[in-house]
């Protein structure tokens, strides 16, 4: 438990530094525990597992200057989980379907599972919808792998318009999955 | 889009990240809050012209470190609530203190008091306008701290929301502090923590509708 915190707080730790490939393996071994956790918690929904799973990366990633490296990295993963779920459950309002207690933070990363589903929602087609302004220098930056630069020079845009762009963008699509349902 | 293709995507081309932009930032708007309510205060209600004579009376200081500790105590509960996961351990203790030794004080003035001075020590000259005026001071002060909110990640709303008018509430009350010529402990303890929770409910009523992420 503590070794495997340890592990992936040092990742998401160098990836908050700028290192990619670190807070890459970070956001891969986190979908695993996230699958697992919301796999047991939404046991009567498992359609819905993976758009849960998508939902709270997106969040993990949108929110990652709220992590402070003071504090345990399970506790912080579990919160923003929890918040989804429960976020997820009010808008089918199917709460009762819940079949475990939310509250034991300390499973959240205690087991993993790599067998993903197909998500239901295509957050590909989702990020079609968001006003060109902010679609492509996401398409540019986060899909093609382009520079900021190379970004900035395709868009016309300056450097840290582009990074603003990249940032709203991906908190708008949050936004769109919070507002569809 | 599958979820490898996702964490990808997330994984691509990632900035480094200051953790500490969003509490700069936060901090910068809700100096800019405080400062709009003292002009407000200056300008609408004056600053009280025995203040300067006041400064050997030990209740104006009680007064001060009273609603600093509360807007101390509000800051730290706020800024708790606005990361996922972060621990509240010390936070309640840190928000009763000051209210409960403000409450111990008026006790104590009251039993000591004569009856007739009673009413007088809780009311004061001013019961009537002191949480109308602590609750429109601390406004400039609720919207830096909600809107500093939003760039946080509260996951419990309601509470996000009271925390940051509590805040807002007692810089409200630090400002006002400067007008006010009330130095009773029952007062206090009665007119300030009254106008204090005015911006409280307000948060904790807006919290989930414009905190939400």
């Amino acid at each position: 438990m503590t070794v495997r915190e340890d592990r992936l707080k040092d990742f998401l730790v160098r990836g908050l530094a700028g290192d990619g490939a670190a807070y890459h393996r970070f956001l891969g071994e986190l979908s695993g525990h996230l699958r697992a956790f919301l796999r047991r918690r939404l046991a009567r929904m498992p359609d819905d597992v993976e758009d849960v799973v998508q939902e709270t990366l997106l969040a993990v990633h949108n929110q990652r200057h709220t992590f402070d490296a003071a504090q345990p990295l399970t506790a912080w993963v579990h919160a923003i989980a929890r918040y989804k779920l429960v976020d997820f459950l009010r808008r089918r309002s199917r709460r009762d379907l819940l079949t475990e207690p939310l509250d034991d933070e300390l499973e959240v990363l205690s087991s993993a599972d790599a067998d993903a589903a197909e998500a239901r929602r295509d957050l590909a087609r989702l990020l079609e919808t968001l006003p060109e302004r902010q679609r492509m220098p996401i398409v540019y930056v986060k899909v093609q792998g382009l520079s900021v630069i190379e970004a900035a020079r395709l868009t016309g845009m300056s450097a840290s318009a582009v990074k603003v762009a990249v940032h709203r963008g991906l908190k708008a699509l949050a936004a769109k999955i919070r507002d569809a349902g | 889009m599958k979820t490898d293709q996702l964490v990808t995507l997330l994984a691509t081309g990632v900035e480094p990240v200051d953790p500490r932009a969003p509490v700069r930032r936060c901090a910068a708007a809700v100096a800019a809050g405080v400062l709009v309510a003292a002009v407000l205060m200056a300008a609408w209600l004056g600053v009280r012209a025995s203040l300067v004579q006041d400064v050997a009376v030990p209740m104006l200081w009680v007064k001060f470190a009273f609603v600093a500790s509360l807007a101390a105590g509000g800051w730290i509960a706020a800024t708790r609530l606005a990361r996922p996961g972060a621990s509240l351990a010390g936070v309640p203790a840190a928000l009763l203190a000051p209210l409960l030794a403000m409450w111990v004080l008026a006790a104590v003035a009251l039993v000591g008091a004569d009856a007739s001075q009673r009413a007088t020590l809780v009311l004061g000259q001013t019961w009537n306008a002191c949480p109308l005026n602590i609750a429109v001071l601390s406004a400039p002060v609720f919207a830096a701290a909600m809107w500093g909110m939003r760039g946080f990640a509260p996951t419990r709303p309601a509470l996000a929301g009271a925390a940051a008018g509590l805040f807002a509430g007692a810089a409200g009350a630090v400002v006002y502090a400067f007008h006010c010529p009330e130095l009773a402990a029952p007062f206090l303890g009665t007119w300030y923590v009254l106008g204090m929770l005015v911006p409280t409910a307000l948060g904790a009523i807006l919290g989930p509708l414009v905190l939400r992420w």
